[in-house]
């Protein structure tokens, strides 16, 4: 079977290189199969995160050929024959080891958020009636994975490192699923605009097209969020009566 | 002695997943201080990936169903093994269990007056499952990952435990490292639970990821505890099975659920040939009676696609056995059929299913609303467990040892019902943390052992000091005992094989014990892997040994050599130990008597 090089960065936070990898590529192979195939063959130390390998948990983002990916969800005949396959690890975040890189900053961040505070139940047996239609658009924000890709590739993160300023766009379409969610009472637009900093997303939509679960993050939670925050902190009624939300 | 971190908290939870965070919360609530301890980053647990839904008698699809069917189905599904105090109790609180999660955010599918909504799938007499899509589990777990970063709870990621620490028979503490720099952690507590999930990666085929080898059933045997089912090993029948490296991936029964019908290679649906006596009223006697139970008609009964798992399984295997396979070796899973009884069948099935929808399109090129699927069975879940009190969930033999979710026994008996584990994870994750907490509040500190923490590390660096080679590294010996267990101690079973799967452990374990793994304590994998294999051999010596027991096929445990159900047999538990010798041990533990009122219930749905 011929076979195809890998080059795959191994290394540190102090520092590392690619190393090229020769794999045999099974039928259908993804690129976490050759990931694989190499730790078991090669290099039984090289770090990769996985878990689900079907696109279900978000743990084995990656670079691969320079864009982030999910590798267990990138075929390897996807991808052009005519060079070796590069994989790195997301390159916003610190590095730890080979593909592992420490993406705790955004578990700290989530904890910021103000938290879901549900309205009393409006049904007889204790429980909310809520609409199919209703719930859908919250829906669409609850299918993410947390693979932080749509971090990892948001210039804001990735080349102004404004992480004390700039919560980025996972972040936002978690607030999103709060915000819209048919009974949740609260009102996070004063943090969205001072903490979070939602005005320093430009609009560029890069997050959008790197997320495996196909959210159409900038459309539906970033600009919906924005436009709150204008409404809100702008019109001076609203903010006279404290509004919260429509 | 290497260095190590000492942590303390009232209680600690081994394991982040489902049963661990719904145990935690309980435990916070319970005013004992917590920690979590996880070996992937929080909300990567394995109860993301579970797909179909959450079983709970809410009688919202359907106003006959009440806790009791919810009980006589689950104990049906067990062949009556389970324990039947369990079961009530999950029967009975399962519905509150899901509704809370509402009051924490979750956003689960609407009937068309807004309530919760719920889909039928195999063995539950009514449509049961609560679900969103067929990502429930994704919705599961970052409910209570978000309602529970905000309870106090100190949370350990990428932290794996190898030892439990004892006090005569009192659980605690824990030994651990953690993944990132292999820097070692010794957590002292009051009271442990375990909710490390399952044991899948014993097979070669399964749906499980890296995370499933068996940790909490090894921990808790080796610290006393008794393990109880193990020989019942669930195969979910449909898994992909094309490409190779996708082969084992699960196929939900949601797929089912919604219509989609069995095939083999002729055309023929064989799922309609052998309906198992225990079903035979409650099956549709024609698919067209098969097709009104699926679009809600109440006087059609379910579908043979919908029996339990054991048997979908076993009818898959006798079809590829005798010739009529499909061209990977599985059987053709078409849900594409139902265009042609309702409008827009495409639309409604991405809308239904939309993971397998993109999991089919882009790992096997297939277009479901188009195609039928090749599926065939995989190594999916482990009926057997840490063997528990059922008010509690406290081990029988080691004081302050919880056990739940998947690593504790009971509930399922022979066999699960599909969505009874989600529902699972939440009843009894808030018995164990509650009972946790209570345990931590009525007893004293603890006093750990410097022998065991010593013991503890020189194991855990023991790999990293011999040699390493690849040919028999960890790997290696891993890829070797998932294949003996396929092999020997798989689907379908037999005396020989299973004494061979036996002996074959023995050798593996011997060749483990000089096993090196090579580079540094950093992120390494390796030498995570070879931790872990010991684990991997202790539970499929369990299995193995509690198969071997067992000389008749009842649920998941199908025996070659004995195909019959025996009437004897389904009177006792076998029970695992590790005895005196350090050898393990299997006993017959008598069934306890089913109370009056529940045996009447169970007469009553027939
Ligand atoms: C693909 C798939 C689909 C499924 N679909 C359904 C469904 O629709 N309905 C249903 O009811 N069930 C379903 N199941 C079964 C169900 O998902 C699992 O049984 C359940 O999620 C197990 O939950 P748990 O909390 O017990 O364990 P898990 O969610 O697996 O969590 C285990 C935790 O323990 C940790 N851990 C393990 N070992 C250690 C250690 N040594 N040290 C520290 N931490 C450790 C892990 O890191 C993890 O956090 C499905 C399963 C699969 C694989
Ligand atoms: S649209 Fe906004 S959040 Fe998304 S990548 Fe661009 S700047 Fe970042
Ligand atoms: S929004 Fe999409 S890209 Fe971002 S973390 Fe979630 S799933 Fe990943
Ligand atoms: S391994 Fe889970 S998303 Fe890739």
């Amino acid at each position: 079977m011929a076979k195809t090089e890998f080059q795959v960065w191994r290394g540190d936070s102090s520092g590392g290189e690619l190393q090229s990898y020769q794999v045999d590529v099974g039928p259908g192979y993804v690129v976490l199969d050759a990931i694989h195939q190499i730790q078991a063959e090669q290099a039984n130390d090289l770090a990769v995160r996985w878990n689900c390998k079907a696109g279900k948990c978000g743990s084995c983002s990656a670079e691969v050929n320079g864009s982030p990916r999910l590798m267990c969800m990138t075929r390897v005949d996807d991808l052009p024959k005519d060079k070796p396959i590069t994989v790195e690890p997301m390159r916003t975040f610190p590095s730890v080891k080979d593909l592992v890189t420490d993406v705790s900053w955004n578990y700290e961040v989530k904890k910021t958020i103000q938290r879901f505070m549900p309205s009393k139940p409006d049904a007889a047996d204790g429980t909310w009636r809520m609409d199919q239609y209703d719930v859908e658009r919250p829906q669409e924000f609850r299918k993410c994975i947390e693979c932080f890709l749509c971090q990892d590739v948001c210039h804001v993160l990735r080349d102004h490192h404004m992480h004390d300023r700039f919560a980025g766009p996972r972040m936002f379409v978690y607030v999103a699923n709060l915000e819209m969610n048919p009974i949740d009472t609260g009102n996070r637009v004063a943090q969205l605009r001072d903490e979070l900093g939602v005005g320093y997303c430009n609009i560029t939509k890069c997050c959008t097209k790197v997320c495996p679960e196909h959210i159409t993050i900038t459309d539906n939670a970033i600009i919906p969020l924005k436009e709150r925050v204008v409404d809100q902190s702008y019109d001076p009624i609203a903010k006279l009566l404290g509004a919260g939300k429509e | 002695m290497s260095e190590h971190q000492v942590v303390e908290h009232d209680v600690i939870v081994i394991g982040a997943g489902g049963a661990g965070l719904r145990a935690a919360i309980a435990a916070a609530a319970g005013g004992a201080s917590v920690g979590l301890v996880c070996k992937s980053l929080l909300g990567k647990a394995h109860t993301v990936m579970a797909e179909g839904g959450v079983a709970a008698a809410l009688s919202n699809a359907d106003e006959r169903d009440n806790w009791m069917v919810h009980f006589a189905d689950t104990m049906r599904g067990g062949q009556y093994l389970n324990s039947w105090r369990m079961a009530e109790l999950h029967a009975k609180e399962a519905p509150d269990r899901v509704r809370e999660l509402e009051s924490w955010g979750a956003l689960l599918d609407r009937t068309p007056d807004g309530r919760m909504n719920q889909r039928n799938f195999g063995g539950h007499k009514y449509p049961r499952l609560a679900h969103v899509g067929d990502r429930t589990g994704l919705e599961m777990i970052r409910t209570l990952q978000d309602h529970g970063i905000h309870q106090g709870i100190d949370v350990h990621m990428e932290v794996t435990v190898t030892k439990l620490l004892t006090d005569g028979d009192r659980c605690v503490g824990a030994f651990a490292y953690d993944r990132e720099r292999g820097r070692f952690k010794v957590f002292k507590a009051k009271a442990v639970v375990l909710a490390t999930g399952g044991i899948g990666r014993a097979y070669t085929i399964t749906s499980n990821s890296w995370e499933y080898t068996g940790d909490g059933h090894a921990l808790a045997y080796h610290a006393g505890a008794e393990l109880v089912d193990m020989e019942f090993v669930q195969f979910h029948p449909t898994g992909m099975v094309w490409p190779p490296s996708v082969r084992g991936i699960l196929v939900t029964e949601g797929v089912r659920g919604e219509g989609g019908v069995l095939k083999n290679s002729e055309g023929r649906r064989f799922m309609f040939d052998d309906i198992p006596p225990l079903y035979q009223g409650q099956t549709a006697a024609t698919p067209e009676e098969g097709w009104r139970y699926v679009i809600g008609d109440k006087e059609a009964r379910r579908p043979p696609e919908l029996l339990t798992r054991d048997h979908v399984a076993r009818k898959i295997v006798k079809e590829v056995k005798e010739g009529r396979g499909s061209p990977h070796g599985g059987v053709f899973l078409d849900i594409a059929w139902i265009k042609q009884n309702i409008k827009d069948a495409e639309g409604h099935i991405r809308k239904k299913l939309p993971s397998m929808y993109h999991q089919f399109k882009e790992l096997a090129g297939v277009d479901i609303t188009k195609e039928p699927m090749e599926v065939g069975p995989t190594m999916h879940y482990m009926m057997g467990g840490v063997r528990v009190e059922p008010d509690s969930q406290m081990s029988t033999t080691v004081k302050g040892l919880f056990a739940a979710g998947e690593c504790g026994g009971g509930l399922h008996g022979a066999n699960r019902l599909g969505g009874n584990s989600l529902s699972d994870l939440l009843v009894f994750g808030k018995r164990a943390g509650e009972y946790a907490a209570k345990f931590a509040a009525g007893n004293s500190a603890v006093k750990l052992g410097d022998d065991q923490v010593k013991l503890a590390e020189s194991e855990a660096l023991a790999p990293l000091e011999r040699d390493a080679d690849a040919d028999v590294g960890p790997f290696r010996l891993q890829y070797e005992l998932q294949k003996l267990m396929q092999d020997k101690a798989g689907i379908a079973r037999e005396e020989t094989e299973l004494t061979e799967a036996l002996e074959g452990i023995q050798k593996l374990k011997a060749r483990a014990s000089v096993m090196g793994a090579g580079g540094s304590r950093e992120y390494n994998p390796g030498w995570h892997t070879a931790l872990d294999l010991h684990n991997l051999l202790t539970i499929s010596e369990a299995i193995a040994l509690a198969a071997r027991e067992r000389k008749e096929s009842r649920g998941a445990h199908a025996r070659v050599d004995y195909q019959a159900k025996d009437a004897a047999w389904g009177t006792f538990n076998h029970v695992i130990k590790k005895g005196k010798d350090g050898n393990m041990e299997i006993r017959r533990e008598p069934l306890a008597a089913i109370r009056q009122d529940l045996q009447d219930i169970i007469k009553e749905q027939g």
